[in-house]
């Protein structure tokens, strides 16, 4: 089974991505047994379907706008967001919008070209689940989830800013001058 | 200045550990070419044309003499001894080794500095006014908000993979001194009629392929909402600006598609539910910031003025210097000083090792320890006594940096061009330097006045020829290398009597070896047509560029040496 990073752990994992060819009509794609992550628009063609299977999840991609699943987000088991290349960061503010915007609680798991040196990133804005990409050291990406001790700006993770969490030194506070 | 506390310290030195084990990840061939370039750009790491060029940030232009010293003890340890002062208050350096980046960036931390976000497409280096908290006119002090808005940009994790890069200029002033509307946000601090700081907000200014001078989205923010504000225009331009194409997607390019407008309507709405979050600064956090930026103890003498004036009448090597070199201070008795790097057959911009630890230590002599970068690629004193100017002046010229060249056109602005930059289509340094030699004839270049000149090895146009009374840009034809030339442009600065214009290209381009009777014809058109009291680009804008485009294209450039090789025509 493969793995993927959960709760800052490497843990095996079954869902299953779907990623049905572009040509295929919705309502022909065919949904494989056990747990799936269905893209957005085949959710938002055959939710009433998908919601009875029971354990189905939604993947979003970096130009879906996370609007139209506001509704179903709280009886969702899993919301994925899709990352085609790692340099494209349209779903990091789209994580970001699912939990501060949209209130999105259950597991945000990153999906696609998921690199080590991108989790940290990618945590503070909300995803707290990880298919790092197979070829990579998923123990090395564990390691560099957290590379910083601390943070200047709020986000999902605290959106509380550095200056308000704790007092910063004032000019001739600073230790050892 | 500002400086670093225990969560600042641990960032940079947490940074550079980070940095050291994907660079041994990268060696060891864990990590591709391609996924190591955004790692590597994200600490100002290039791979250039001969080797790699380290860009270092100096936020805001501000660095102190021990951060200068170790700026040159980097040109020498891991360099050819200098180093290349850039358009964006960064410093560059041309030769170090990709296996040395890390103890690199280790020798910054060690003076509280760094190279991250000087590169790649995330927020960079926030740029400002170099004669903050000394200019006369200014109306706030850019500072602090710099400061909290570099704390604020670093490592933010929303953006940073943006479409592109992604670049904030801070002005203070009635003068604009940051060319603020070239930036993706520009910012006017600005008070209101009941003396509220705020700021006027423009986005989508830019050079490049497509130059625009910014739209003003917002007349008056308060101070306290500049992240969430900035937040808001970043994510509506993270999710929409363009990535399908690397020439379209600034968000100059997503601003001009939705119309300013619509762009404003969609940040508005994003901040009506970001507004007064917990991002919003506190009075608390700007006080704290702000006092470190408070004024030294100025100490004027009051024979200090006398002694100038002596020294003016008696020499006039002085006098002309201290016309261009000097700028008003606040405090009387006191100026700040321009130390040009750009003397003749020196690339502009560059200082060896040893002129950065001259000039460290003439800022401890003769000010408070305190120096700053320009946009312009010049140093600057800020805080020099009146009655010290002369000794200054003498030491100096010893040390090649006091040419009476400042905001004259030999003080040109150029990018690293052909002879280093992998980007260029050709080079800018020997142009600037053919240039600077035909003018080389100080009564004359005095005469023509304020003209910037600006030159950019390619459309990147990261020597600001758009913004260039006279812009030269390196163009590549089947080959070779050529150059294109635009007049009229301005940067916002009093040069240009505060607009902001892009310039308008000639015509056809040049050779190489045309480009300085070419600046010649133009600035004998100007002295022909010049009304008293107008600067170059006053009377661009008076006559347009037929008379000018006229003038030059009328007869061969070249025909007094080779007939044969007149200007060639675009194809």
């Amino acid at each position: 089974m493969p793995e993927i990073i959960r709760a800052s752990a490497v843990v095996a994992d079954d869902w299953q991505i779907l990623r049905p060819a572009a040509e295929t009509p919705l309502a022909e794609v065919e949904i494989p047994v056990g747990r799936v992550v269905v893209p957005l628009a085949l959710w938002l063609e055959r939710s009433a379907e998908l919601l009875s299977r029971g354990d189905t999840g939604v993947w979003l991609s970096g130009t879906d706008d996370p609007a139209p699943l506001v509704r179903w987000l709280p009886q969702l088991p899993l919301v994925a967001v899709d990352f085609p290349k790692f340099t494209d960061g349209r779903g990091y503010s789209v994580a970001y919008l699912l939990r501060s915007r949209f209130g999105y609680r259950g597991e945000l798991r990153a999906i696609g070209d998921v690199l080590p040196d991108q989790l940290f990133f990618m945590r503070r804005v909300g995803f707290d689940s990880f298919a790092v990409r197979s070829d990579k050291d998923i123990q090395q990406a564990l390691r560099s989830l957290q590379p910083f001790s601390d943070v200047y700006q709020g986000s999902w993770d605290n959106p509380v800013p550095a200056f308000r969490r704790h007092p910063r030194a004032w000019p001739g506070q600073h230790d050892g001058n | 200045m500002y400086v670093y506390d225990q969560v600042d310290r641990n960032l940079v030195a947490e940074r550079v550990a980070q940095y050291r084990d994907q660079v041994r990840r990268f060696l060891a061939g864990d990590l591709t070419e391609d996924e190591f370039r955004p790692l590597r750009l994200q600490n100002g790491l290039y791979i250039q044309k001969y080797a790699p060029m380290l860009r270092v940030a100096i936020p805001y232009g501000l660095l102190s003499a021990v951060q200068l010293r170790m700026l040159a003890a980097i040109a020498r340890r891991y360099d050819r001894g200098y180093g290349h002062f850039s358009t964006r208050q960064n410093i560059q350096y041309n030769w170090p080794r990709l296996e040395d980046s890390p103890d690199i960036l280790a020798d910054l931390a060690s003076v509280e500095m760094h190279a991250i976000q000087t590169s790649g497409n995330c927020v960079r280096n926030i740029t400002s006014d170099e004669f903050a908290g000394v200019a006369p006119d200014e109306i706030v002090d850019p500072r602090p908000l710099c400061e909290v808005l570099r704390q604020w940009s670093t490592f933010h994790p929303e953006f940073s993979f943006l479409p592109r890069k992604f670049k904030i200029a801070i002005n203070g002033s009635v003068e604009d001194r940051s060319a603020t509307a070239f930036h993706d946000i520009g910012l006017y601090l600005c008070r209101a009629p009941d003396g509220e700081l705020g700021l006027r907000v423009l986005v989508g200014g830019g050079m490049g392929r497509t130059p625009i001078v910014g739209t003003v989205i917002r007349e008056f923010l308060p101070w306290q909402h500049m992240m969430t504000y900035v937040e808001c225009i970043l994510r509506v331009y993270n999710r929409y600006g363009r990535r399908d194409n690397i020439y379209k997607a600034r968000i100059k390019i997503l601003v001009k598609a939705l119309g300013a407008e619509e762009f404003a309507r969609q940040v508005e709405e994003e901040w009506a539910l970001a507004k007064d979050g917990p991002g919003t600064l506190t009075e608390e956090e700007l006080k704290r910031v702000s006092a470190y930026f408070t004024a030294p103890d100025y100490e004027p003498r009051p024979a200090d003025e006398g002694e100038f004036e002596r020294r003016i009448a008696e020499s006039r090597g002085f006098a002309r210097w201290a016309g261009r070199a000097m700028r008003p201070h606040r405090v009387p008795g006191y100026r700040a000083v321009v130390l040009s790097l750009k003397k003749t057959g020196v690339a502009p911009g560059d200082a060896t090792a040893e002129q950065m630890e001259q000039v460290a230590d003439w800022s401890e002599r003769y000010g408070f320890g305190e120096i700053r970068v320009s946009h312009e690629q010049n140093l600057i004193l800020p805080d020099v006594r009146a009655g010290d100017l002369f000794t200054l002046w003498e030491q100096a010229r010893k040390a090649g940096l006091a040419t009476p060249n400042l905001g004259l056109l030999t003080d040109i602005i150029a990018c690293p061009g052909g002879d280093f930059c992998s980007l260029a289509n050709a080079k800018s340094i020997p142009i600037a330097e053919a240039i600077q030699r035909r003018f080389d004839d100080l009564d004359y270049l005095h005469d023509i006045g304020e003209l910037n000149l600006n030159i950019s090895g390619c459309m990147n146009s990261c020597g600001h020829h758009h913004a260039g009374h006279i812009g030269i840009l390196g163009v590549d034809k089947d080959g070779e290398e050529w150059y294109q030339v635009s007049i009229g442009g301005a940067d916002g600065s009093a040069a240009g009597h505060g607009r902001s214009a892009i310039g308008r290209v000639i015509g056809p381009s040049f050779k190489a070896e045309d480009m300085a009777d070419v600046v010649s014809r133009l600035v004998e058109i100007y002295l022909e047509n010049r009304e008293t009291g107008e600067h170059f680009v006053d009377t661009v804008e008076r006559l347009g560029i037929a008379p000018f485009k006229a003038g030059v294209y009328g007869t061969p450039v070249r025909t007094k040496k080779e007939p044969s090789e007149g200007v060639v025509a675009d194809a």
